[in-house]
């Protein structure tokens, strides 16, 4: 690598916020949904008592030997095509040597030069435009075996640190990207679309708290001086488990490592990539511990496994296994049923069952001849507002939710044939819910009944009798003012059109 | 006749008519075990109770006039590296000086499910790094035709243990020699098959793709009903090959006409014990006499084979033996803190021979070193393939010498380990290019230490190496012979 520019303190003084670009790369471990293990059959599931999933194979016993778990390399090209990585015809196991009490085998098995996914992108977008929508691209995936967990005392009582292998050989796909992320948003987008993808797919559960989702950034700035391009020394930030501790850690690491430079002008040339963690706590990175010589890893071809041969055929027959991207649904919605960006998302980053859910309903009012003018709209403001407000404070899922997208869909006809109104609606669907009664049923038990035309004028001339003021006010210019009139007459009728109301009132004293 | 003296396919035989139950053959064969093993160190552990359980299984089960399985009785030593459920396996390390597994290698449970009767474990070079069992951290084996000889290695043990007739039969295993190389010295046939022909699972690992595991027996028939039990594929092994199993019994009694055997001068040149050329030689009139014709053949890269296995092995090693960290199943030196442990457990717990292997490989697969050695290893090798794959396109054997000289005395070669090394200079080839090989007695030397022939084949071809060996031994009594300890 070439010298670093060497600048002065006041050239270093002078510099400011446009003058520096953050260059952020990610890797992402996410854990496979396979019922077991990469290598050997025991079972992946979490949170059983230490050391009671492990076998021979997977603590690493004498003799044992590796063999490969197909579902996990299926769910691999899976991921990759949904992530339009090229896969690779021929791929192959190598060891990454290393010592460490939790990998049982003094190695761990991963994949070195033939990665079962090659270059890829994804594409990132704000619905509200924070950042311009562009391709992200992916350099690469693998598939790697995980490590089991070291537990150290922590009460300062100096026990013996005791190791759990339940975890050891559990199927991850290692997806790193190139340093193609700019800022701290742009990464937290790339990861909740990668987890949204990854969550159509139905590769992961992704479950961050229990590590099916973990991930590693990379970052450095690349600072102009007097039109000479500086790159700052990369800092790993280790093991974010959350979306929000790595735009945090990101956005951390940029303030600090531009406040360093400032201070001794080191570039990458001149210290070593630095390996850090976050620190939730006091919301900060700090240095990890590890030794900063570089790590030789002896990678070598694994002999005890045959490299593994795909075919073009054998991959499109997995693709046609992708029956949902998030992608293709958003253009969907937008382009099929009217919805604007930030509808569109609500209802996208719920998932594929929101999305069924919600084009039943939309589809059910399109088609139901009650004069809607937004179906789509109508439909998304509900399901948005009324329907996930419910699941979460219910916290359950779509599947969960007591009433089908097509009596939904009946109660917003209804509203849009002017049986009732919005708010009518809304006190319909809470007594369907409270009740788990049918829509007929709800209406009936609230009372709701049509009131005939007759009817409503008798009742619009005994309110323009018994508010006189009012209407003068009206036909002086305030027109607004029969709104006050309208309240009036859905006390004295709950099932009043109120729009019907402000008609005949209006016509009724000739405006 | 003495017990001792019957073939294994006599033994099974007998077990099966009811002749001779397994309880006695058993007995029999541990007896002489105690009797022996005092003096010639052939074994590190002696299976009384689990095999008199099973020989009592075994003649239950005839007596019920069940099908007692193709070794029913059978009693094999089974090579230290090998893991056996419930029974201690060194693999001849202090490492694992305390290692029960708690499960059988796959050839353990194949030939327990043939009715095979475990007897007890053959010593053997550390983690089967060696050619002349001095480097067992236990004790060394003795060559039972002379006990200041070594019975070779790393199967040394087994070999020792066939051909004092302490077992019919017993299991090695051969990285770059290792049961041929001793099957000569000890005057006993060994077999190494094809890589993948027989799995791996449950076999220590020394150099994974190098590593096969075969029998070692007094003759190329016991041989034969041995390797049709051990030879198939195992889903627990991705090494081991779907390849259909050759009737081996069946293959025996072919005549060798119209056979053609390739002779490679470089296994005849400089280096090469004019007693043992001269018993290859004469092995080669005989199989002329059984109507085979003989052409000259080349393989030039041999000649960098010990080299290419010299780095190869070495760091498949290095990583293979990470796994004994101090950490689980393995021996812990104490320690005050992690990098402690690992470094004293490592230094106490292994022997020199291991540690200097594991340092070799170590270097030669750290980075800026990977290229010219791993990389470099790995093309020679591939070389190596190709110059056998042109051969066996004109012939259908290899033959030449197992090793260029007899038994060497203990500590000959203590000051000097390339010359070692070269005691595997005629096998390490079959390892490197993967086909099958075979050992068997073709002479004496003056000293009345046995002379080895090595025959080659074509990969997945163990049935002609049988055909050739069984023939042979038709026409000769070298394998006959018993030492007279």
């Amino acid at each position: 690598m070439n010298q670093t520019l060497e600048t002065t303190q006041a050239q270093r003084d002078a510099v400011t916020d446009a003058d520096v670009t953050l260059i952020v790369g990610l890797e992402v471990h996410v854990q496979l949904d396979t019922q077991s293990k990469l290598f050997c059959n025991c079972s992946t599931a979490y949170g059983a008592d230490a050391n009671t999933q492990t076998c021979p194979v997977c603590t690493g016993m004498p003799g044992t030997l590796p063999v490969i778990n197909q579902r996990a390399l299926k769910l691999a090209i899976k991921t990759g095509l949904a992530l339009n990585c090229k896969i690779a015809n021929y791929t192959k196991w190598d060891r990454k040597n290393y010592f460490y009490p939790d990998l049982p085998k003094g190695y761990q098995i991963s994949q070195f030069d033939k990665p079962i996914c090659g270059e890829g992108h994804l594409t990132i977008s704000d619905a509200k435009g924070a950042f311009e929508t562009r391709d992200i691209q992916i350099e690469r995936a693998h598939l790697e075996e995980d490590a089991g967990k070291s537990i150290h005392d922590e009460t300062g009582a100096q026990k013996p640190s005791k190791i759990d292998l339940n975890r050891t050989g559990t199927p991850l796909l290692e997806i790193v990207t190139k340093p193609d992320l700019r800022s701290a948003e742009e990464a937290k987008a790339f990861l909740t679309e990668l987890k949204l993808i990854l969550t159509y797919i139905d590769v992961s559960d992704c479950n961050m708290q229990e590590g099916s989702l973990r991930c590693d950034a990379n970052v450095n700035l690349h600072i102009k001086v007097d039109g000479e391009k500086i790159a700052t020394p990369i800092a790993e930030v280790k093991n974010l488990n959350s979306f929000r501790a790595a735009e945090r850690a990101i956005g951390y690491e940029a303030e600090r490592q531009l406040r360093v430079w400032k201070k001794d002008g080191l570039g990458i040339a001149d210290a070593p990539k630095q390996t850090r963690g976050w620190d939730d706590a006091n919301q900060k990175t700090t240095k990890s511990r590890e030794k900063e010589d570089a790590a030789d890893y002896r990678y070598f071809p694994d002999p005890d496994l045959i490299a593994v041969e795909t075919t073009d055929e054998e991959i499109n027959a997995i693709g046609s296994t992708i029956e949902y991207l998030p992608s293709k649904l958003r253009t969907e919605l937008m382009e099929s049923y009217g919805l604007e960006a930030y509808d569109t998302e609500v209802i996208v980053s719920q998932g594929i069952g929101v999305v069924t859910y919600y084009k039943t309903v939309a589809d059910f009012l399109t088609k139901s001849a009650s004069g809607s003018k937004s179906p789509g709209k109508t439909a998304s403001n509900w399901v948005a507002q009324e329907v996930l407000r419910y699941l979460n404070e219910q916290n359950c899922a779509i599947g969960d939710y007591p009433i089908s997208g097509d009596q939904l869909g009946e109660l917003l006809a209804r509203i849009a044939k002017g049986d009732f109104d919005q708010t009518r609606g809304k006190d319909v669907l809470a007594q369907m819910l409270e009740n788990r009664a049918d829509l007929e049923a709800a209406i009936e038990k609230l009372g709701i009944k049509a009131v005939d035309s007759g009817e409503v004028e008798a009742l619009c001339q005994q309110i323009i009798d018994e508010n006189q003021g009012v209407i003068e006010q009206i036909k002086g210019g305030k027109v607004q003012a029969v709104g006050s009139l309208i309240g009036k007459a859905k006390k004295l009728n709950p099932n009043i059109n109120p729009n019907l109301v402000k008609e005949t009132i209006l016509k009724q004293i000739g405006i | 006749m003495q017990i001792e003296q019957l073939s294994a396919a006599e033994l099974v035989k007998r077990i099966g008519t009811g002749e001779l139950t397994a309880a006695q053959c058993t007995d029999h064969f541990l007896g002489k075990i105690r009797d022996k093993n005092d003096d010639n160190g052939a074994f590190l552990a002696q299976c009384d109770e689990q095999a008199a359980d099973a020989a009592k299984q075994i003649d239950a089960s005839i007596a019920a006039g069940k099908s007692p399985g193709p070794l029913a009785g059978l009693p094999v030593a089974v090579k230290d590296g090998i893991c056996t459920a419930g029974i201690t396996t060194t693999a001849g390390s202090k490492m694992l000086s305390e290692f029960v597994p708690p499960y059988d290698a796959t050839i353990v449970s194949r030939l327990k499910d043939a009715g095979a009767i475990v007897i007890g474990k053959t010593n053997m070079d550390e983690f089967a790094m060696g050619s002349s069992n001095e480097n067992s951290a236990f004790h060394p084996a003795k060559n039972p035709w002379n006990h200041d000889h070594v019975p070779g290695g790393s199967s040394g043990g087994s070999a020792t243990a066939v051909a004092a007739a302490m077992a019919p039969v017993a299991i090695g295993s051969d990285t770059g020699g290792s049961i041929r190389q001793p099957a000569s010295f000890c005057g006993i046939t060994g077999l190494k098959p094809t890589y993948g022909r027989v799995s791996r699972y449950g076999l220590i690992a020394f150099a994974s793709s190098l590593d096969q595991i075969g029998p070692m027996t007094r003759s190329a028939e016991d041989c034969a009903l041995v390797m049709q039990t051990l030879a198939g594929h195992d889903k627990n092994d991705s090494t081991s090959a779907p390849v259909d199993v050759a009737d081996y019994m069946a293959a025996l009694e072919k005549p060798l006409s119209g056979l053609k055997v390739g002779i490679c001068k470089q296994h005849f040149e400089e280096g090469l014990g004019e007693e043992v050329r001269a018993s290859v030689n004469d092995a080669i009139d005989v199989l002329k006499t059984l109507g085979a014709s003989t052409v000259e053949i080349e393989l030039p890269y041999t000649q960098y084979g010990i080299a290419a296995y010299y780095v190869i092995a070495p760091c498949e090693a290095s990583s293979n033996l990470s796994r004994f960290d101090g950490v689980r199943y393995t021996n812990r030196a104490a320690a005050e803190n992690l990098e402690e442990m690992y470094s004293k457990t490592r230094a106490e717990f292994f022997g020199e021979e291991v540690k200097k292997r594991i340092m070799l490989g170590t270097h030669a697969l750290s980075s800026g070193y990977y290229d010219a050695y791993y990389l470099k290893a790995s093309k020679v090798r591939r070389m190596i393939k190709n110059d056998y794959d042109k051969a066996f396109e004109s012939v259908d054997l290899i033959l030449g010498p197992t090793v260029p000289t007899t038994a060497f005395k203990f500590n000959q070669h203590a000051a000097d380990p390339l010359a070692m090394y070269l005691a595997d200079i005629y096998t390490v080839a079959a390892n490197l290019s993967g086909v099958p090989a075979i050992s068997i007695p073709c002479g004496f030397d003056s000293a009345g230490l046995p002379v080895g022939l090595q025959l080659q084949a074509r990969r997945f071809d163990e049935a002609t190496l049988l055909q050739a060996a069984h023939q042979y031994q038709t026409q000769t009594d070298w394998h006959q012979r018993s030492p007279q300890s």
